[in-house]
């Protein structure tokens, strides 16, 4: 089975798509604190590991032995980033959770 | 059922559990959970996926993500919080190697799917292909297993400049006759990921900051260069507010650093040797011991801390942390002023400072504390530079002239803690160390401050 190739009116759809979604990040993100740069950084990070729908997709569809070699390097390598990303932001937004003082003994 | 419409349906949630999830970080309150619900939407948007009537093998998907699961859970439990900067890179990477592979499989099944399609084919393989090469060398240099120092030598430019050449032309090539154009394919591959380490290599560490936003946004225009490529909403969406993320912390590093991207990109800071240009710094240094640092510290009413890379380095911030306690203790007034770009990302002294409990009331910006760093009795400079150097205000001839700085000078008295005389990250000399109102307490930074720590718990 052959991946669906898109049409002209789904084209423009996706391209609509692609410029909202950019004024929406920029939107939500300008507002993040710079004290919280680096967990913003790592959880985005963890976002952009979302080519792992796109490599689920590969790896799954039987479209031949190298697409499911390169599907599934990529499954590993997204899935690496998808949870290494999120595992390590929760670790540090842990630590901002604390409450002042709660540190001390 | 119509799975079709199942799964667009999750993509939609999951889309919406991303922007929320953003949205909470904007207080540290918050973050957390929203961290927790842009997890739940991306283990929503993979597993509707799975539903895709398209998906028939399941094995090495399966086999895929549980071995990628178990590394990455592994890699993000066992890192310490002072190798942050390096993860957040090679984490980068892998997710652009991810789209890259993606772009590859789209194009190995479908190669006469048309211009456009082709199109962000190239650009998942050609963005994807340099964030990750790119992010392996930052890693290497932030892990120090690559020098820090900018890599330079003759012609770069130039080389760079033909390779990105090189790429185009491979690339208008490969989209006129994509079915027969494997070979240009391969090239391409090979050629985007020489691309990343050769724009990577001449970045100093102290621009790292730099360096990590902008792969972060290229990671995520890689995933939507992959989105367009598979006909993938969710791709396109995540990918975008990934972008802008990048782009957006990209702009806040090169304000701090008064300097424009392609500056940092190009201009091999660092490395560039000066002339006599400079003025000559006047003044000799003025070492103190531990002991004579406590006397002035218990006699302070404000004190701020400013911390750069040498407090990662020497992961000194919990007896920073406790340092700052014995003076809350005795009613002194107790800030920790963050730079920007101290340390090697964006938010990195944050990060340190919030593991070792310091409550983010007392991290004060540079613009506030400048406000009212005359009152202050003392700042201590903890294995910081380039980020307090008066060069930035007074000498039109530095390097670093215009950048903005946590102006300790203006304070009354100024402790610096550092390893030896050696010149910050911009090599330059900082005329800081030779102020009249300024004291240099040499060695490791932890030791240092334990020693202080230590004179507080005699009396």
């Amino acid at each position: 089975m052959d991946p669906q190739v898109c049409n002209e009116a789904c084209l423009i759809c996706m391209a609509l798509i692609l410029v909202l979604s950019i004024f929406i990040g920029f939107e939500v993100i300008s507002k993040v604190p710079s004290r919280l740069h680096t967990p913003l950084m790592s959880g985005s990070n963890a976002i952009s590991g979302i080519t792992l729908v796109g490599a689920v997709i590969a790896a799954g569809s039987a479209w031949g032995t190298m697409s499911l070699v390169l599907g599934t390097l990529a499954v590993v390598f997204a899935t690496v980033n998808v949870v290494g990303g999120y595992v390590v932001t929760d670790r540090m937004l842990q630590m901002f959770q604390k409450k002042p003082g709660e540190g001390k003994e | 059922m119509n799975f079709i419409l199942i799964v667009n349906g999750t993509y939609i949630v999951a889309a919406v559990l991303f922007i929320y999830g953003l949205k909470l970080l904007t207080s540290p309150v918050t973050a957390r959970r929203g961290n927790l619900l842009s997890a739940v939407g991306m283990f929503l948007a993979v597993s509707a996926t799975l539903l895709n009537e398209e998906i028939i093998d399941f094995r090495w998907l399966l086999i895929g993500i549980a071995l990628g699961s178990v590394i990455g859970a592994l890699f993000a439990r066992l890192v310490k919080m002072t190798q942050m900067p390096e993860m957040v890179a090679l984490f980068n990477g892998f997710g652009g190697i991810a789209s890259l592979l993606v772009g590859w499989g789209a194009y190995h099944v479908m190669p006469l799917a048309g211009l456009f399609v082709m199109t962000t084919v190239f650009l998942a393989v050609l963005i994807g292909g340099v964030t990750f090469s790119g992010s392996l060398i930052a890693w290497g240099k932030l892990s120090e297993v690559l020098p820090g120092r900018p890599i330079l030598f003759r012609g770069q430019t130039l080389l760079n400049g033909a390779l990105v050449v090189v790429i185009l032309i491979g690339g208008s090539l490969f989209l006129s006759a994509p079915e027969t154009g494997y070979p240009i394919f391969l090239g391409i591959t090979l050629l985007s990921l020489v691309l990343g380490v050769m724009v990577v290599i001449p970045i100093g560490g102290a621009d790292m900051p730099v360096v990590i936003s902008l792969l972060n946004s290229y990671s995520g225009i890689a995933a939507c260069a992959a989105g367009l490529a598979i006909t993938n909403n969710i791709l396109i969406v995540a990918g975008a507010f990934v972008g802008a993320s990048g782009i957006i912390l990209t702009n806040v590093m090169c304000k701090a650093m008064n300097r424009s991207l392609y500056n940092v990109l190009f201009g091999g800071f660092g490395a560039v040797t000066k002339g006599g240009a400079e003025a000559d710094v006047e003044g000799e240094v003025k070492p103190i011991s531990a002991q004579d640092t406590y006397y002035i510290l218990e006699a302070a009413s404000a004190v701020a801390f400013v911390p750069g890379y040498g407090l990662a380095v020497s992961q000194a911030q919990h007896v920073l942390k406790e340092l700052g306690d014995l003076l809350e203790e005795k009613g002194t007034e107790v800030s920790y002023a963050i730079h920007p770009v101290a340390g090697r990302m964006p938010g990195h002294m944050n990060v340190l400072l919030a593991e070792a409990d310091v409550p983010y009331e007392q991290l004060i910006e540079m613009e506030q504390i400048n406000r009212r760093i005359g009152s202050i009795d003392v700042c201590v400079i903890i294995g910081a530079n380039d980020i307090v150097n008066p060069a930035a205000r007074e000498d039109t001839h530095s390097s670093i002239y215009g950048m903005p700085i946590i102006e300790v000078d203006r304070s009354k008295t100024v402790i610096v803690l550092k390893r030896s005389m050696a010149p910050g990250f911009a090599g330059i000399d900082n005329r800081l160390f030779y102020k009249e109102n300024t004291r240099m307490l040499f060695g490791d930074a932890k030791e240092s401050i334990g020693q202080i720590v230590a004179e507080f718990k005699n009396v």
